[in-house]
């Protein structure tokens, strides 16, 4: 109750913080409250006020999940210019409801269909443009090279190779894979990649939007090659204790040997590591389905009811610029958007890059990709799998109905 | 108000004025004005809107849709409200054992020795520090990698348990970190019952050859039952409302075996964007928490006629 109360404080304060906003002020409301992100943003905006004198720019940072929540609040009384946000069905939601800005005239103005040809679909409702994506990531395995070379094991490309990678490592008392999911999203990236790998991608949206059962039988072969890993414990134990941070000493200190995880675990890796972490590309699992990848991209929006679109416009735009994409992933040490920005030269950067930039198709990721109340049923379902495969056919009915209920 | 307070209290006010402008008439009023404000905005207002609301399917941002009793069906149908509820009544029964422990400490506490001050203080700590703090201390205490508890299974030769990663385990371990500082809590209500005790009483008493457990359940306990029913009260409350645990030690996990109603009331309002469901739990819970406290208020009356 306390924390609820505490959020509609937030909600009135950020209320009243953006009605006190007058023309030539530009308010964005932001997320980034990390050290990194914070200070590049910091530096993208006076970059931004020194090019365009007329405009003053109120940047409010709010911290991640009390973001979420109070987003809704102002979206519909009294929003702020510009919003950070997500693509995806995050996005959807809120185009859905009217409360974002149609901006196709900033694309076409600056060819963004053609700068941003890879994001353009994630981007794209109705055939128009919501937004402007200013960053995204990859997802893949990050491992140990020196326990896989210890060992003798390769770079895995295919299942059984990955198997027999995990096989190997387990027998040498190393835990194959680091997880924890204690806040549930980590397993889904372990789902994602596993349905798309077995399904594809169109199998997969499909099933984000609902329109597939979860008692599918193709839902059940995802399941079926993901039971592969759990039956024979190749999961860090005990990973339903342990937050995504809590299960990184494992892999740092040689329990484990590899973690699926997005691109934002490469900061955390200790120097002593230096040239010892690698990265590699989930597995292939059915040959004729094509190589998809999870890549999740952060996003600006105009809110439909914001005072000062004019600016926002400006911003947006001056946001799509090159140099401006360059900067601001080189600071956050992800990939920009772009194409024609630089990422950073880094060792996981570059693979990330080829990777995307063969990739047959790219999702959010599965909280961004389905419904939130779908997302958090079925993230709980797949904890639960990850350490009872047995309960497979309960599991798989609980989210069918959930899914009945959420998609009706 | 500085005007009217001096008039408080006279003797001889004029039957003129009596109905219209006494002002201890309006006094009372305008002192308890602010605080009843803020009760019917913050607490009765909000009371009945969840009701209302609970009648409706809303995400929190398009229209609302009515759709009478569904929330409820749907909340009786489904296994996670059943789990909660049952993790409720958990929360409930080992609660009451913070009232007899807290009592316990108390009696030992309650003794003239130097340093007994620093001492008192010690046992009361739990219950000044937040909950959060409370919740991360015991996540930590029970870490199967690195935790105290695991350390000392391991020592006696027992295998690692990872309590919050383990469905059957996982509420009682929250309940424990939970009773903590509830037993604190119980603990500074029965001390300062305990200063006031008869002590005539207690001499009579030992002039009557009362010991031990007899001069415990005869005499003092008897006397501490003002203290008795507060403790009650709170405890009740308190693992009803259960909530800041829940959600800073596992979340509700894994896979929601450990949630109560108050959390799963803000899972589903907060995260799964369902406003008219999680008003629905609310409703629930209010309900809960009305059977106590309408045995509490009639108790009251009763003993105080």
């Amino acid at each position: 109750m306390k924390k609820i109360a505490k959020l509609g404080q937030i909600a009135l304060l950020s209320t009243a913080m953006s009605t006190m906003a007058t023309a030539g002020t530009l308010v964005i409301n932001s997320d980034t409250s990390d050290p990194a992100p914070k200070a590049a943003f910091a530096e993208i905006i006076a970059q931004f006020e020194k090019e365009n004198p007329d405009i003053t720019v109120k940047y409010n940072l709010y911290d991640h999940e009390a973001y979420k929540t109070t987003i809704r609040n102002w979206l519909v009384t009294s929003p702020p210019d510009v919003v950070h946000w997500y693509a995806g069905n995050r996005m959807k939601a809120f185009v859905d409801r009217g409360l974002f800005e149609d901006v196709s005239d900033l694309w076409a103005e600056n060819n963004m269909q053609d700068t941003f040809a890879t994001a353009a679909p994630a981007m794209t409702i109705d055939g128009k443009q919501w937004g402007v994506p200013f960053t995204y990531y990859q997802w893949g395995v990050y491992y140990r090279k020196d326990l896989f070379e210890k060992h003798g094991i390769g770079e895995p490309t295919t299942w059984d190779e990955f198997l027999a990678a995990c096989a190997t490592l387990k027998e040498n008392s190393i835990a194959p894979v680091s997880i924890g999911t204690k806040y549930l999203w980590t397993a889904a990236g372990w789902f994602d990649y596993l349905n798309l790998r077995t399904n594809g991608l169109e199998f997969h949206m499909d099933l984000m939007d609902g329109k597939v059962p979860y008692t599918d039988d193709r839902v059940r072969a995802t399941f079926a090659n993901w039971a592969e890993l759990v039956e024979p414990g190749y999961f860090l134990e005990n990973h339903a204790s342990y937050s995504w941070q809590e299960a990184q000493p494992f892999l740092y200190n040689g329990e484990a040997a590899m973690y699926l995880i997005g691109n934002f675990i490469t900061p955390n890796f200790p120097e002593e590591l230096e040239g010892k972490m690698g990265f590699f590309q989930f597995p292939q699992i059915n040959p004729e389905v094509g190589m998809f990848e999870d890549a999740p991209m952060d996003t600006l929006h105009i809110p439909s009811k914001a005072k000062n679109k004019e600016d926002a416009r400006r911003y947006l735009a001056f946001m799509a610029r090159e140099d401006n994409q360059t900067k601001i992933n080189g600071a956050l040490l992800q990939i920009p958007p772009h194409k024609d920005a630089q990422a950073a030269d880094n060792y996981f950067l570059d693979k990330g890059v080829a990777m995307l930039g063969s990739a047959d198709g790219t999702a959010q990721f599965y909280d961004r990709d389905t419904d939130p109340a779908m997302a958090k049923e079925g993230m709980k379902g797949f904890q639960e799998f990850m350490v009872y495969p047995d309960r497979i056919d309960a599991i798989l009915e609980r989210l069918e109905k959930v899914r009945q209920r959420t998609f009706k | 108000m500085a005007q009217s307070s001096p008039q408080i209290g006279l003797p001889d006010s004029r039957p003129s004025t009596r109905r219209k402008w006494r002002p201890t008439v309006i006094a009372p009023w305008l002192f308890l004005a602010p605080a009843m404000i803020v009760f019917f905005v913050y607490v009765i207002y909000p009371v009945f809107d969840s009701i209302w609301l609970s009648f409706f399917d809303w995400d929190g941002l398009g229209d609302k849709t009515w759709i009478g009793l569904d929330n409820y069906r749907e909340l009786f149908d489904s296994d996670t409200f059943w789990k909660a509820f049952s993790n409720n009544l958990l929360w409930l029964v080992l609660f009451m054992l913070a009232p007899p422990c807290g009592l316990a400490i108390a009696l030992f506490l309650n003794q003239q020795v130097a340093g007994i001050r620093a001492v008192k203080a010690l046992f009361f700590f739990p219950f000044v520090i937040s909950q959060v703090v409370v919740g991360l201390v015991f996540s930590w205490f029970y870490d199967p990698n690195f935790g105290l508890l695991n350390e000392a299974i391991v020592f006696f030769g027992g295998d690692p348990i990872a309590i919050l990663a383990d469905e059957k385990l996982v509420t009682y371990g929250i309940i424990a970190a939970g009773l903590w500082p509830q037993i604190a809590y119980c603990m500074i209500l029965y001390l300062t019952g305990l200063n006031n005790l008869n002590g005539e009483q207690i001499e009579a008493a030992q002039l009557d050859n009362a010991k031990g457990w007899k001069m415990l359940w005869y005499i003092v306990i008897p006397q501490l039952s003002p203290a008795t029913f507060i403790a009650i009260v709170v405890t009740v409350i308190g693992a009803l409302r259960s909530f800041d645990l829940v959600a800073t030690m596992t979340a509700g996990g894994p896979w929601g075996s450990s949630t109560v109603l108050a959390y799963m009331m803000y899972e589903e309002a907060i995260f799964n964007y369902r406003m008219g469901y999680g008003a629905a739990v609310a409703v629930v819970l209010f309900l809960i928490m009305d059977i106590y406290i309408a045995y509490f208020l009639w108790r009251m009356v009763k003993s105080e006629k």
